[in-house]
C-alpha cells in the first residue's frame, strides 16, 4: 500500500476519480464543534483509484486527513470480520467493497452497524452480540470417553452443516435484522447460525440443549424471515435457511 | 516469566441477557398456530368473498335477506364463527408479537397486552352472539311478528 503510493504514478495505469464519503461520527468525549455523544455527519472528498476499497478510503482519511476517525479492522482481507459497517444503507465489509461498485459519482454513506451501542465513530460495543453467541454454547459437547483418534465423520455428514461453518462473526447479519433492531432481546441470526453449526454436526451430542435454548421466547420464533441476514452475509451463508432448519428440527423433533 | 504474567486472563462470568424463559414451548405453539390458521383463513376468507361477491347476482345480492338466508344454515353459522375466531386470534397474536417487539417498558407491554386481550375477547363474544342468536323475524309476546320486520317474514311463517 505505502510502497505503491510512493512510487511515481504513470498516467492511465489505474483510473482515478474523486469520491465523497459521508461518515456518521460520534465522539464520546466531544469535539470543539460537537458535544460529547452527539452523532453527526462529516464529508470527506478523496481522490481514489478503481482498485481501491472502502477500507482504503477510510485508511486514507485516518492516515492523511483526520486521524481522529475511529473504525475497526484487523486482517483487511475479508477473513477476520472486524470491519462490518453500514455502507450505503447495506451491511458490508469495508475491505470487500470496491468504491467503483458503489457509484462514486454520489456521496457514499458510511454508518456503524445498527442495533448495537456506538462507542466511537464506526466502532460499536459487540458485547451483546458475543453474549448471544456464548449462550448457545458454541463448543463440542460429547459424552463417554474421549476417543484416542479423531472423531470420524462422512463427507455427507460434514456437508450437512458446511454452510454455517463459514461464519466469521462480523455481525453484519445480526445488525441487519429488523427484529434485532427493535428491542435487542432476540438472539440474532448469527447466534442461530453458530448453533446450527453444532446442532447438525454428527459428532456433537448437545443438540437438544442448544435447541432448548433456541426455543426460548427470544429464540428462533422471533425470526420473521425478512431475509436481511442472508442478503447481508459477506460470506454468502444462507442464514434464513439455517434458521428455518432449526425451526424444522424443533417442530419435527428430528435433527 | 513471572507467575503473574503466566496467569490466564480473567473471564467475566456469563450474564443472562434474555428476558426470561417461555413456558412450555408457548412461542413454538404460537408460531405453528400462525402458519396453520393462516392457511385455513386463506381458504375461509376467499370462499366467503366468492360466495358473497361473485356467485349468484354478485355484489348486488347482499341485503338483509341475503345475510338472513345464509345464517339460516348451520354451515354458514359455523363457517363465519370459525372465520371470526381464527381471524381475531391470528390478528391478536400478530399484535402481541408487535407489542413484544416495540413496547420496551414492562408496564407498557402489560397495559397494551391487557387492552388487546379485552378487545379480542369482546369482539369474539359479540360476534358469536350475533351469529348464533340472529333472528330475522322476531316475534312479540303474543306470537305476532314485530313491526318493521322484512316482508319475507310473512312467507316464512
Amino acid at each position: 500500500m505505502t510502497a505503491t503510493a510512493e512510487a511515481p504514478s504513470k498516467a492511465g495505469e489505474v483510473p482515478s476519480f474523486d469520491v465523497t464519503l459521508r461518515i456518521q461520527r460520534m465522539d464520546p468525549d466531544g469535539t470543539p464543534d460537537h458535544p460529547a455523544g452527539e452523532e453527526y455527519w462529516e464529508e470527506f472528498t478523496l481522490t481514489m483509484h478503481g482498485t481501491d476499497r472502502v477500507l482504503d478510503a477510510l485508511h486514507k482519511i485516518k492516515w492523511d486527513v483526520d486521524g481522529s476517525l475511529a473504525f475497526r479492522r484487523s486482517c483487511a482481507h475479508g477473513v477476520c470480520g472486524s470491519d462490518a459497517m453500514r455502507i450505503n444503507a447495506k451491511n458490508r465489509l469495508a475491505c470487500k467493497t470496491l468504491l467503483k461498485d458503489l457509484n462514486p459519482k454520489r456521496p457514499i454513506t458510511i454508518e456503524p452497524i445498527k442495533g448495537l451501542p456506538v462507542e466511537k465513530d464506526l466502532i460499536v460495543d459487540m458485547e451483546p452480540f458475543f453474549a448471544s453467541y456464548r449462550e448457545i454454547m458454541p463448543f463440542l459437547m460429547t459424552s463417554g470417553p474421549t476417543p484416542e483418534r479423531e472423531r470420524l465423520q462422512s463427507p455427507e455428514e460434514r456437508a450437512r452443516f458446511d454452510d454455517t461453518t463459514k461464519c466469521i462473526m462480523c455481525a453484519a447479519c445480526t445488525t441487519s435484522c429488523p427484529v434485532f433492531w427493535t428491542d435487542g432481546q432476540y438472539f440474532g441470526p448469527q447466534a442461530i447460525v453458530g448453533a446450527h453449526r453444532f446442532i447438525f454436526d454428527s459428532r456433537d451430542e448437545g443438540e437438544w440443549d442448544r435447541l432448548e435454548i433456541l426455543n426460548d421466547k427470544a429464540g428462533v420464533w422471533k425470526c420473521r424471515t425478512a431475509f436481511n441476514c442472508t442478503e447481508a452475509c459477506p460470506r454468502g451463508i444462507e442464514v434464513t435457511k439455517a434458521i428455518s432448519e432449526v425451526k424444522k428440527a424443533l417442530n419435527t423433533g428430528v435433527v | 516469566m513471572t507467575t503473574a504474567e503466566s496467569k490466564a486472563p480473567e473471564v467475566e462470568p456469563l450474564r443472562p441477557i434474555r428476558s426470561g424463559r417461555s413456558r412450555n414451548h408457548a412461542e413454538q405453539w404460537s408460531w405453528l398456530f400462525m402458519r396453520g390458521s393462516g392457511v385455513l383463513l386463506l381458504v375461509l376468507i376467499f370462499t366467503h368473498l366468492f360466495i358473497n361477491l361473485f356467485s349468484g347476482d354478485g355484489v348486488n345480492q347482499i341485503d338483509f335477506a341475503f345475510v338472513a338466508g345464509k345464517w339460516a344454515s348451520p354451515l354458514w353459522q359455523i363457517w363465519d364463527f370459525v372465520m371470526l375466531v381464527l381471524a381475531m386470534i391470528h390478528g391478536g397474536n400478530g399484535m402481541r408479537l408487535l407489542i413484544n417487539d416495540y413496547a420496551r417498558r414492562t408496564w407498557m407491554r402489560k397495559t397494551l397486552k391487557t387492552l388487546l386481550a379485552v378487545c379480542v375477547t369482546t369482539i369474539v363474544v359479540l360476534g358469536s352472539l350475533v351469529i348464533f342468536t340472529f333472528d330475522p323475524c322476531p316475534l312479540d309476546a303474543s306470537g305476532d311478528l314485530l313491526p318493521g320486520v322484512p316482508t319475507f317474514c310473512e312467507d316464512v311463517r
